[in-house]
This record gives structure tokens, C-alpha cells and sequence, in this order.
């Protein structure tokens, strides 16, 4: 069994159980055996001084494409479990986008047994909602959920027919897993590389309106209110889509959403200069889409941060605008782009980014983790919330290097990442265990 | 024994029948099985009558049971197949209904892809009219011989637990079953993926269940729907396998059960999609049951619309001393 | 009581009652006469239930049928009286002629059928009917319509508690407990003690 280890002398943050003062942290058998002040280490621990450092519950990425299998030279799960735990996660959801699509039981179980071989950050499978993602055909949403899969989820793309979507949330109710939605009207978004404004009619590239999205958001909580189903909504980018989020809410209906660090830090100013690396799907909006998705993380309208983890090879995204694939990587640079930009800021508490980053995530698809209760799984992160670094993209763990955040000076940084009792991310040793 | 609530004209469903019109139809067919146990399977009720069995929807069991009830009245049948094109199913049903006032028909059994198209025709000829089956409305003698199995097992149908298993959306049978049940005082309950589950059930103070295994450890009788593979196509399952994973009755989970439960199904059956072979052959399935009070049921519901006139019923009584 | 006034018109209730058979008869006296008590009735199956022996010549291949409904109690009663004095069993059955009734067509609500069950094959065996009244016929001519469907039997014949005459077809019983002439106004009603509480035959004018 793995050595107990004590996190002596640092600040905990647990949300779930309204913990935020200095305490120890000991760690025995995978769980978290105890947590309070002076605790002692019993014989054979590995004591670690944590002091001047916040340990929080391990972070839960919902939204990560990691391109295995199909093209492992971007990303594998392997890599992106290391890039996560980098990033302090614990736990990441891989989207079924791969190649083929992860959209049966067998596909599932692959991608849970190389997390289990990597045995780094936990990858979690979401199943495809449509046999290869043509949404035509409902995945056998019972067999995949048996094995392994935590949600399901056709992006990438949108579930176009709101028929199959009324039946995959309808079907999903019987597993008790939720759909997770592209919102993306695609005859309105068809072409677009950018967000639809003064910025695209500047640099003359075709604009996606950020009505393709908020159609979209409206038909997936009617058609949620409709089946008595759970609708989780990916990568929310536009303020008219909060508004429909905040009422659904208030109306009962079922649904969750989630926003990335760099839709809550950039606008679409990011792209003047043709940068590639500012260019993903939904696109980065204005400043007053910025500031009211901002507002709903913090008042809960949008549940929780999830990166949309997209690596793609560099020579890819070397390319003109129109030609390069949309999305960046966010794994190991979401936590200091979101402290930096909302706790730096004073907008948010650190509490309560950890709510967002680690408690909320944790409950929006019942995944263990997100807290430090005794007895829970040990899964915890370590953060010097002072530390300060630039980002540079040729150290980063995943195989790929597409962030727009590159150069950018940041605060807070993970130091240390425990999966079930195991160092799996040590910043002051370079390399792991 | 209530003889003196009549039936009306037509048979076209449950939903509008009294608990007594029931009660009449199953105490009439008691008698009607031991008709079929004879060496010679006749009697002679329904002489000279004719009865057509118009069917626009492929069906063997279906007229068959009704051929072999019509027959043991002695009555003189015939099968007319048509087929309702979509463009004028409206006007095929007129012209038809004319025809058959025409030739002076006495009954008409009818099935027909279009819910209603069994009371349009009622209400257009003067025959009889019996709903075979009419789109996704009713089927009323499938549910009335389900009725008659369920009271012969049990001895009685209230405040007996009864779910329907699968495909409850597009199921008439269903709809037949739950007027059927609860007018008789049953508790009854509904289990399948949420997709085949209509909306505002629970209104009609029909318990849902998500998960068979629920169902299971409520019932006392389950009534396991045939599942169409159509539904696969048309995205309400994704896979039939799955659909015997997630929602199969099979003997393993019937174990689970704390008291034996009554095995119905209204056929055919998908072996191995909605119910185990071992199940449906097990000790506790009435299957078969089923299909023998079905010519029974059938034939008490011909004799009961057959002819008549109310005001000479005490004179006749009188007469026959 | 007034003198009755004949020259004055009917009072309305009595032509309200004419013209609908829904409405209940006006309250008449009726005249009940008792033709059997219960200790005539006794004799009179003890002396059937001898006459029955006779004529079958024993109870080798003696089957008896009641009609539904008294004549089934009537039969159950004499096969029990045949088997104290012989001591071998009687095999009895119960007829319901419902469905071979020739006014089916008229008749409406459908009357309720009752319970039909033939001990065994008929063939070469001598089945007596039983019954209670014997009236217009129709209803022996739909039990023999009927036992014809269940095999052929060497020999039938018909035994009555009560003759009442007023044939509509050429029936006649071979065995009878009691012959009485009635009117078409009157009615015999038969009452046993498994059903009715009690033993006694009427006739009620």
C-alpha cells in the first residue's frame, strides 16, 4: 500500500464542508484520514511542508479532448492526464470525439484502462450520444454508463435533430448520467471562425453570431424541461445565453453549464493580428459577454470551470485563420488564468474558485472527489496561490502547445497533485513519484 | 351476475365502459371456454349472421382468434385485407363502411393503422362494429381477455399490483390495459426507458418506473409489451440488445422478487429482446392462457352485440319457462 | 269505497302504464296456489327417481342432465336418491341451453349464460333430462340441439317435476311429477331449497 502522507502547515479550502483556515492533512491508506490542526505523522510517512501553500480537494475538469485513440501525436491519455495533473486535477472528462469515436462499451473501457495504466490524473469517458457521432443513432447509453462512461456527449459538434436530443435526454434518465451539449445552430454558425462583431467586420473574416448558441441553449432546456432530463451545457460564451440559463434555472428545469478560464479572460480583440491561437469553438466574444459570464460563475447560473482542453499540432494551427482548427489546450494553465484574472482581481474569493473548479464539477456529473470529508478519496491539490510564472508552452506536460496565454505573466500555481493517496505532480521535485 | 348492463352498439375501447360493461364481458366469457373444450366446437348463437373481419393492418393471431370465435357462434365470416394508403385512409374508411351497409352486413371487426378509425366507422354503419386494434388508441379484447387471465389466476382484479413492461408510447394494448385495470380497481404501473413513456401518465394515477428491477420488487403481475424493432430505427432505443440488458425480464431478476409473479404477454413474442425464453415458458407465465381466453372473450363480446331488442327482453324471459 | 263509475273515463295513470313496458306493473293482487309443499315435492322425486331406474332398466348407462338452473338441482337431488337405493354412483352433468335458444335474435340484453358440463362421452349411454317446468317445448328442443353436439346418445329422455301443458312444439316428458292445466296469464314457479331457501312448487295467477 502507498506510504500516508501529511501536508503539515498549509491553509485548507474544502467548500463542500465550508472549510477555509490552516490545517494539516493526513493521508493513509488512499483516503483522507484527518484533518486539523498539530496532527502527527504516523511511522513511515512521507511529511511534506506545505506552508504558505492552500490544499484544496483536487480540481475536475468536465470538458478535455485528449486524441487518443486517432491522434495520439496531439494528445493521450497518458499525456493528458499528466498535463492535468500538472494543472492540479484529479479527475478529467475525456470527450468521445476521437477517432473512431468513442461510442460503445468496448471504446469506453479502453479509455478507462489506459487511465488505469497511466495512473496519473483520473480520466473519466463520456460516451457518445450518437453511434460515430452522425446524430442519427442513439449509442447504447446503458452499456457504455457500465462501462465507465460518467456522461454523454456528442461534441465537437452539436446534437442537430432536437428529436434525438429529446430522446438521448429522455434515454439518459434511465442511467441517470447528463447530456452534455455543443450548443451551435450549425446553418447560422456554417463557415464563421470568429465571433460575429466590430472585430470580425475589421479583419474580414465570417463571424458566428452568438445567436448560433443561444438558440441552441434555448431549445436544449425546453427539450430538458420537456423530458425530465439533466442537459449540461458545454463552453457557454455568449451573456443572451446566460439569461436563458438563469430563468431555466428558476423554472427548475434540470440543467447545468459550464465556462472555459480563457471565455471568462479574453474577447475577440484576442484575434486581431490573425492569431490562431485565439481562435476555437464557441469563438471569444465582447467584454460585455466577458463581464456576465463572469457574473453567473460567481452567483452559481453557470455551475463550474471546465478548460475544453483541445490540443492540436503546432504545424496545424500554422495556418491562415480561415484553415487552422478551432480550440487551445487549458490543462495546465486554467487554474492561474482563473485565479489570476478573477481571484488576483478581487472578483472572486479563492474559496470560491475552488467551489467552481473542484466541489461544483464534482456534484454537476457525481463523480467522487471534490472534497476533503474523512473517509473520501484521497484527491488533493496543493497551490501557491503567490507563486508567480510565465507561461511557456514548450515546458508543457501535453504533446501539444496551442494556448493563447503563451508569455503571459500569471499568479498561483499547482505544486503538488495526490490521486488516491499517490503524488502524481510534484513541482518542487521536478518530474513525479 | 349483471345482465342487464348492456354494451351498446360497438365495441371501440375501454375508456368509456363502465366496471360493470366489463364485468359482463369477462362473466359472459367463463361459459364461452368451455365452448372450445367440446368435441364439437359449435353453437349456434349467431347463426346466420355475417361478420366481416376487415383488417387494414397485417395480423394472424389477431384474426384468427376472432375467425375461430366468429365460427364457434356459427357465424358465416369473412376476411377482407385492405390497405389504407395514407393520402386517403379518410375516404377509403367511407366508401368501405358504404359497401359494407350495402351488402347488409351484421358485424364488422375492424383493425386499421388510424387511432379512431374504429368509432368512425361505428358511427357510420349500422352494424356492429368491434375494434380489432385502431393505430395506438385501443384494443380492447386484448386487454378484456388480459383481464379475464389476470381474474382466473388471482380470483380476483382489485388491488392487484399490475405493471406494463416496454414500449408503453406506442403500445394500444396498454391503453386498453390501464382503463381495463383501474375501472376494476387495480393499482397499476408503467416501466421502461423513458423514451417509450407518454407524457402526463403519472396523471392518470399510473406509477412510473425507470428501472425493471423496481418494477419487479412492486408487481404482482407483469404484462411484458412486444418491443417493434422499428423503435430502434426510429431512435427511441438505441439497440434492441441493450433494450434485453437494461430492461429484459429475465429469471435472474424475476429471483429477486419477494412474492411469484404472474407472466403475461399479448404476443408475439421477441424472445430474448423483452422477455427471457425461460421466462416466458417458466411457471408462472399465463401466456397461453391468454391466447385460449382470448377466442373465449372474443366470442362472449360477439354474443353480447349480436341483435337484440330491450323491450322485448322480459317478454322473451317469460316465454322460455 | 265509492260506487265504480263505468261511464267515466280511465283514470291517466292506468293509460300511462299502456303505453311503456318500462314502467313496473301497477301493485295486483296475486293469487299464489301451492301445487307441491315440501313433503309433496319429496314423494314426488322419490317416485321419479324409481320411474328414472325403470325406464333406463338400472343405472349401468344411466347419465342424468339438468337444465340449468333448477332442473340441475332437481337432477343432483335424484341421482342421490338412485344411489342410496342402488349404491353405485350416478354420473350427472348441467345443461345451459342459452346459446341454442331459438329467440336469441329477439332477446336482448343477452340473457346470462350459465355453467355447461357433460360427464364424459354420451355415446350408448341413456341420458334422462331433468327440468323443472315443462311449458311450450322450446327449451327441451334446444337441450336435445345441444346434447346432438356432444355425441349421440342410444336414448334420451325427458323427466318434469311439472307438466304444465301449453305445448307450442310435439315434446312430450316421459317421466312427470305432477300434471297441472294452466293459462297463458299464469305463471309456475318452482323454488328449491339449495337456491331458494326452500321447497315448493306455485302456481301464481
Amino acid at each position: 500500500m502507498t506510504r500516508p502522507i501529511l501536508l503539515q502547515g498549509g491553509h485548507v479550502i474544502d467548500p463542500s464542508r465550508d472549510l477555509d483556515g490552516a490545517a494539516d492533512v493526513l493521508i493513509q491508506d488512499g483516503k483522507i484520514a484527518s484533518v486539523g490542526r498539530g496532527l502527527t505523522a504516523p511511522d513511515g510517512a512521507l511529511v511534506r511542508n506545505v506552508k504558505g501553500k492552500v490544499v484544496t480537494p483536487g480540481l475536475v475538469d468536465l470538458h478535455v479532448h485528449l486524441r487518443e485513440p486517432g491522434n495520439e501525436d496531439e494528445e493521450t491519455v497518458a499525456s493528458g492526464a499528466r498535463a492535468a495533473a500538472a494543472g492540479g486535477f484529479t479527475a478529467i472528462c475525456a470527450m468521445p470525439n476521437t477517432d473512431p469515436v468513442t461510442d460503445n462499451q468496448a471504446a469506453v473501457g479502453f479509455i478507462v484502462r489506459q487511465s488505469d495504466r497511466a495512473g496519473l490524473a483520473r480520466v473519466h469517458p463520456i460516451g457518445a450520444v450518437s453511434i460515430g457521432q452522425k446524430g442519427e443513432r442513439l449509442a447504447e447509453f446503458g452499456e457504455m454508463v457500465s462501462a465507465g462512461a460518467v456522461a454523454v456527449s456528442d461534441d465537437g459538434k452539436p446534437v442537430v435533430s432536437s428529436h434525438l436530443m429529446r430522446t438521448a435526454l429522455e434515454y439518459a434518465r434511465t442511467f441517470n448520467v447528463p447530456v452534455a451539449d455543443h450548443c451551435e445552430e450549425p446553418t447560422l454558425a456554417a463557415g464563421g471562425v470568429m465571433h460575429e462583431g466590430l472585430v470580425s467586420t475589421r479583419l474580414g473574416l465570417k463571424g458566428i453570431p452568438a445567436a448560433a448558441e443561444e438558440i441552441i441553449v434555448a431549445r436544449d432546456v425546453l427539450l430538458a424541461e420537456l423530458a425530465g432530463g439533466h442537459v449540461h451545457l458545454c463552453h457557454m460564451s455568449a451573456r443572451g445565453s446566460v439569461a436563458i440559463i438563469r430563468e431555466a434555472k428558476e423554472r427548475g428545469i434540470r440543467v447545468t453549464a459550464e465556462v472555459t478560464p480563457h471565455h471568462l479572460t479574453l474577447t475577440d480583440y484576442a484575434c486581431e493580428e490573425y492569431d490562431t491561437h485565439a481562435k476555437m469553438n464557441p469563438p471569444l466574444r465582447e467584454a460585455a459577454d466577458v463581464a456576465a459570464l463572469r457574473g453567473a460563475l460567481k452567483d452559481g447560473v453557470i455551475d463550474c470551470i471546465a478548460s475544453d482542453h483541445a490540443p492540436h499540432a503546432y504545424d496545424e494551427k500554422e495556418a491562415a485563420f480561415d484553415d487552422a482548427p478551432f480550440g487551445v489546450v487549458g490543462l495546465e494553465t486554467a487554474f492561474a488564468v482563473a485565479h489570476t484574472e478573477l481571484v488576483e482581481s478581487g472578483l472572486f474569493t479563492l474559496p470560491e474558485l475552488i467551489r467552481r473548479m473542484s466541489t461544483e464539477p464534482a456534484r454537476v456529473f457525481h463523480l467522487g472527489g471534490g472534497t476533503l470529508a474523512l473517509g473520501a478519496v484521497a484527491d488533493v491539490a496543493v497551490f501557491d496561490a503567490s507563486a508567480k510564472w510565465a507561461v511557456d508552452p514548450t515546458a508543457f506536460h501535453s504533446k501539444s502547445r496551442n494556448t493563447p496565454f503563451a508569455g503571459r505573466a500569471l499568479t498561483g500555481r499547482a505544486v503538488l497533485t495526490i490521486v488516491a493517496g499517490e503524488i502524481v505532480h510534484d513541482l518542487d521535485h521536478s518530474g513525479t513519484r | 351476475m349483471n345482465a342487464s348492463a348492456t354494451l351498446g352498439k360497438d365495441l371501440t375501447g375501454l375508456e368509456h365502459m363502465t366496471p360493470d360493461q366489463i364485468r359482463l364481458i369477462l362473466d359472459t366469457a367463463e361459459p364461452f371456454k368451455e365452448v372450445s373444450e367440446r368435441p364439437i366446437k359449435k353453437v349456434p348463437a349467431l347463426r346466420g349472421k355475417t361478420i366481416v373481419n376487415l383488417f387494414f393492418e397485417a395480423s394472424t393471431r389477431t384474426r384468427v382468434s376472432f375467425e375461430f370465435a366468429e365460427k364457434r357462434l356459427s357465424a358465416d365470416t369473412v376476411n377482407v385485407a385492405a390497405t389504407g394508403s395514407s393520402v386517403s385512409k379518410g375516404e377509403t374508411l367511407v366508401d368501405t363502411a358504404r359497401n359494407l351497409e350495402a351488402m347488409r352486413i351484421d358485424m364488422v371487426v375492424i383493425r386499421h393503422p388510424s387511432s379512431g378509425a374504429a368509432e368512425f366507422l361505428g358511427n357510420r354503419i349500422a352494424s356492429n362494429v368491434i375494434n380489432a386494434g385502431d393505430g395506438k388508441h385501443e384494443h380492447p379484447t386484448q386487454a378484456l381477455l388480459d383481464l379475464l387471465t389476470i381474474r382466473d389466476k388471482h380470483g380476483k382484479i382489485e388491488g392487484l399490483k399490475v405493471c406494463l413492461v416496454g414500449d408503453v408510447l406506442h403500445s394500444r394494448v396498454a391503453r386498453s390495459n390501464l382503463w381495463g385495470l383501474t375501472k376494476l380497481g387495480a393499482e397499476v404501473a408503467v416501466c421502461g426507458p423513458w423514451t417509450l413513456l407518454p407524457r402526463g401518465i403519472a396523471d392518470l394515477g399510473v406509477k412510473v418506473f425507470g428501472r425493471i428491477e423496481e418494477a419487479i420488487e412492486w408487481a404482482d403481475v407483469l404484462n411484458v409489451l412486444r418491443l417493434q424493432l422499428e423503435r430502434m430505427e426510429k431512435g427511441f432505443i438505441p439497440s434492441v440488445r441493450e433494450y434485453y440488458r437494461v430492461f429484459g425480464v429475465t429469471p435472474e431478476r424475476l429471483e429477486r422478487s419477494p412474492r411469484p409473479i404472474t407472466i403475461m404477454h399479448p404476443g408475439p413474442m421477441n424472445r430474448g429482446v423483452e422477455i427471457d425464453s425461460r421466462v416466458a415458458d417458466g411457471p408462472h407465465s399465463v401466456i397461453l392462457d391468454q391466447v385460449t381466453n382470448g377466442v373465449a372473450v372474443r366470442m362472449a363480446v360477439l354474443y353480447l352485440l349480436a341483435g337484440g331488442r330491450a323491450e322485448l327482453a322480459d317478454a322473451a324471459k317469460r316465454g322460455a319457462e | 269505497m265509492p260506487p265504480l263509475n263505468l261511464a267515466a273515463p280511465l283514470p291517466p295513470f292506468a293509460a300511462v302504464v299502456a303505453l311503456s313496458f318500462e314502467m313496473p306493473r301497477p301493485p295486483k293482487a296475486e293469487e299464489r296456489t301451492t301445487l307441491l309443499d315440501a313433503r309433496a315435492m319429496s314423494r314426488a322425486l322419490q317416485r321419479m327417481a324409481v320411474e328414472i331406474l325403470e325406464l333406463a332398466h338400472g343405472t349401468d348407462d344411466l347419465v342424468l342432465i339438468g337444465i340449468q338452473r333448477r332442473g340441475v338441482e332437481l337432477a343432483e337431488r335424484i341421482a342421490k336418491l338412485i344411489e342410496k337405493d342402488e349404491g353405485t354412483a350416478v354420473p350427472r352433468g348441467a345443461l345451459d341451453i342459452t346459446l341454442y335458444r331459438d329467440d336469441l335474435e329477439t332477446v336482448g340484453p343477452k340473457p346470462v349464460i350459465g355453467e355447461t358440463h357433460i360427464p364424459g362421452d354420451l355415446t350408448d349411454k341413456h341420458a334422462v333430462i331433468v327440468d323443472d317446468v315443462l311449458y311450450t317445448g322450446r327449451t327441451v328442443r334446444a337441450a336435445l340441439d345441444e346434447l346432438a353436439d356432444f355425441g349421440r346418445p342410444k336414448r334420451i329422455s325427458l323427466c318434469v317435476l311439472v307438466d304444465r301443458g301449453g305445448r307450442e312444439l310435439p315434446i312430450q316428458a316421459d317421466i312427470v311429477g305432477k300434471s297441472v292445466k294452466t293459462g297463458p296469464d299464469e305463471r309456475v314457479d318452482v323454488q328449491v331449497e339449495e337456491l331458494d331457501g326452500r321447497d315448493q312448487v306455485d302456481v301464481i295467477r
